[in-house]
Parts: structure tokens; sequence; C-alpha cells
């Protein structure tokens, strides 16, 4: 079935988005603040003749004129990271500060979470958790190659997180970066489509609600968590989001957003949410030349 | 965990223990202390200690040592903490690809700085035959990137020979002599 046309209510210039995803995704590094400067990581890709330009919104994003990024000095040294530019949102609105300890409740392979470290100069405590032992094989050989030393490793399911082997009892940031259907990366993975089903959105709807619902429980009063797919359905996004408003004590928060991007949505085949889900941002590909994702930010408590 | 006749523990691989500080603190046989890890770094690299101030030392595999920046309670049982930092089950101690090129850059001594064309080697894995008069044994490999110093790993240096420590899993086939090479 042709799975994207579901959306076509949503969206403006529905062409240009069909547009957008069939194209591939251009070659993005993050470069990353604990061993470098963009400037010295800059500097590397000239002394290696490869063309590079910063990504207009953030400096610390270089899209590469290469198709093997990870075939570089800097790559090789832990300066760049190669992260879809998109991708790189979550952690800025996460934003955490030195010395506090943030959650990454479905961290690997790692992109976004040792950009949480690198925010906090590598000076606060990443929790960085997940279940599937082969990606997080993945996320600690990242981890350690970006030279991430404020990082403590979890392999537990995030629906029932306990914090039991620490020494303390809540966190004061988390980011769900939570398992999704994935529409969004279909200019990276022309496939992803492909295994796609009304059912396994329920499915997977239940899981992102209980790992947000736990984050938010694990989270002090005050503290933010920030929610995030790589998906454009309604039902892994808004719908996820209303029924944690009335479950859990949170709210959803206003925040800066250098990509263009459009509200969330406040009615969806029928069903109606509350109004403050248009606080989360959809970004859709053909905005930004990205890929898709969906981000909202939410205050504990008050 | 089975008691040795002196009375000390073994390592028990499933959890993080934090090094003792001392000699005199410690309860498991063979374990190296905080300060002596600190000595190995000053005085094999010329690492100032003041560099490691904020950071706690652990051991999880056997003499497999592990640095954390931050305080936690130990023992702490999880999938990893900090980074893997300096293996210390032989004579020589041993620094890992990633804590030299984390903390490498703070070096003065036993640092060997390669031409691009070398170093490309070098990541590759080759070992190559290298002119060095400074101590033999494990030296800091570092080359010029940007404008500074930069390491890259752990070389082992013996008999006019410089072999390469990069494990498996970081070597790359990079660019050497083209494009831009000093």
């Amino acid at each position: 079935m042709d799975v994207l046309s579901r959306y076509e209510p949503l969206i403006d210039d529905f062409a240009a988005f069909r547009a957008a995803c069939e194209r591939p995704l251009p070659s993005v590094v993050r470069v990353n603040g604990i061993k470098t400067t963009p400037e010295r990581a800059r500097a590397a890709l000239e002394e290696e003749g490869i063309d590079h330009e910063p990504c207009e919104w953030h400096p610390g994003l270089l899209r590469l004129d290469t198709d093997h990024p990870g075939r570089t000095w800097g790559a090789f040294h832990g300066w760049l990271h190669g992260q879809e530019e998109v991708s790189a949102l979550p952690a800025l609105v996460c934003d955490p500060e030195p010395g506090e300890r943030v959650w990454a409740a479905c961290a690997a392979p790692g992109g976004k979470a040792t950009q949480l470290a690198a925010r906090a100069d590598d000076a606060g405590l990443v929790v960085a958790n997940d279940r599937n032992l082969g990606r997080l094989s993945a996320l600690r050989f990242n981890a350690e190659r970006l030279g991430v030393t404020s990082m403590a490793v979890t392999n537990r399911d995030a629906r029932n997180y306990s914090l039991a082997p620490f020494d303390f009892d809540e966190f004061d940031r988390a980011l769900c970066d939570v398992p999704c259907s994935c529409e969004g990366t279909v200019r990276k993975n022309p496939d992803a489509l492909d295994g796609w089903s009304l059912g396994y959105l329920d499915e997977i709807a239940s899981t992102q609600e209980a790992i947000l619902r736990r984050a938010i429980q694990a989270t002090r009063s005050g503290g933010t968590v920030v929610y995030s797919t790589c998906t454009f359905a309604p039902e892994e996004n808004e719908a996820v989001l209303d029924r944690t408003l009335d479950s859990e004590n949170c709210r959803l928060l206003d925040f800066d957003c250098a990509l263009d991007s459009r509200p969330g949505i406040t009615e969806w085949e029928g069903e109606r949410f509350d109004s403050s889900v248009q606080r989360a941002k959809r970004i859709y590909p053909h905005l930004n030349d990205t890929g898709g994702f969906f981000c909202a930010k939410l205050e504990v408590g008050g | 965990m089975s008691e040795p006749s002196d009375g000390l523990a073994e390592n028990d691989g499933s959890r993080f223990d934090r090094l003792p500080a001392t000699a005199a603190e410690r309860e498991v046989v063979g374990r190296a202390t905080r300060e002596a890890v600190l000595e190995f770094w000053d005085e094999r690299y010329g690492i100032d200690p003041a560099v490691f101030a904020d950071y706690t030392f652990w051991e999880k595999g056997s003499r497999k040592l592990w640095a954390f920046r931050g305080e936690i309670d130990s023992p702490i049982a999880i999938e990893s903490l900090g980074i893997t930092f300096l293996r210390t089950r032989q004579e020589h101690w041993k620094p890992t690809t990633d804590a030299v090129q984390r903390f490498g850059r703070h070096a003065s001594r036993n640092v060997l700085t390669l031409s691009r064309e070398q170093a490309r080697r070098f990541v590759a894995g080759e070992d190559q035959e290298i002119e060095w008069d400074g101590d033999w044994g494990y030296l800091i490999v570092a080359h010029d990137l940007a404008g500074e110093r930069e390491p890259l790993g752990v070389g082992l240096y013996l008999h006019g020979e410089l072999r390469s420590q990069i494990p498996k899993g970081r070597r790359r086939e990079l660019r050497g002599v083209d494009a831009g090479e000093p």
C-alpha cells in the first residue's frame, strides 16, 4: 500500500513532500565537541581535500561531499560522527548542563546520547540504556571512539526501568527517542515502509507511551523530558502525548527550533487531541532537505 | 568469592569496583591503586595527575581498568562506566587506544609523531620500521592534523619496529600522500 498518501491531508505541499522522500539524503556529520572544535574539524577535512559546508542552523553539523564519512581522519579521531541532520535536534532541545543527570532511554547506537554528553561538556552523567544487546555494543563502540567519559551504559527494558544500580533516584532530564515505524527514514532506507501495518502502529504506540511515562516518573519535578520519533504517524506522536498528558503530571512546552517545522496536529481520523500538542514540532523532508522527524518538549510536574 | 591465602578476594567480573586509593586499602588481590595509575601516566607519558582530578578509576574484567568522569557508589553492576583505559595484567601496563585518543594530548614523554603516510599505515594496522631513540615499549603514537599534534593510538616499539596496537574494529584505510599531504 502507499503509506505516505495517508498524510496528504496534513501537508500543504504534498508533491514537494513526495519528491523529497524519493531523494537520497546528503551525507552529514556532527562535530564532537569533546575532542575538537568545528574550526579544527573543518581544517582537517580541507587537508584531506573533502568539500564540506556547515548546516545553516547549526555550525557543529557539516554536509560532506563524500559517501564515506567514516573513512576520514576526523572520524578515526572521534572528531566526527555520521548523524542525520534532523536527528541532532532532540539533544539540543533536551540541552543538559554540566553536572546534570540525563537518561537516554533508548540510546543505541548512540548518536543522540553521545551528543547529550558533549552538550554537558562531558561533565554530567548520561545514563544510556538500550534493551537490545547487539545495538548496545554499537553504542559502546561509538561512545569510546568519541571519548565520552561521563556515560554509564545499562541493558534493560525502558518501560519498567529501575534506578536500583545507581546511588540517586531521579534524573534532571530524559530523552525518549523511542522505537517507531521509521517512516521518516525512507530517504536513507527505501525499504523502511515495507513492513508497515496499522497493527504495528498500535503495538509500538503502547510501547512508546510506556517508555515516555517511565521517563516522566524517573525525572525530578521541574525537569525536562524530550520525546522524539522519526515517523509521521500521529498514532505514534500526538496520540502518545495526548494520553500521557492525561495519565502523568507533566505539560508540553514551547521550544525554539532553527529548522523549519509545522506544529503538532490536534485532530486525526476523528480523534481530537489536547490543544497543547501543537507545541510539538513536525519536520517534513521537503522543509529543510532532511529526514522526517517529530519532537516534543515536556516539563515534569506543575 | 574465593579467598586466597593472603586474605584478599578475587576480582568479580560482573560489576565495576572502584580502585582503592592506595595499597593499604586494597581488598582484591592484584588490583591496581589510584596512586599507581596516576604515577604510571605521569612517569611514562608526563601526563600531570591533575588531568585526572575529576575522574574515578574502576576495574570490571580482571586487570581491565576504566576511567569515569564523576563519582558513583561502588560496586555497580552495569554494562559500562566511562571508557576502557588501561590494562594491568602484564608487567608493562598498556593504555587503550580510546584512552590515548582522549588524554594523550597532555603527554610530554614517549610520544612518537609520524608523518601522514606513516600515520596512514599505522591506523591500517601495519607494523613498520621507524627510527626512534627514546624508550622501547608502549608509546603514544601521534601525527599532526589541522595544525596540532593529535594522538592516534598506542604502538609497541621494539628492535627498530613500531607495531600498531590499533584494535581490528578501529582500523581504517585512510588517505595518505595525496590530497594536501604536508
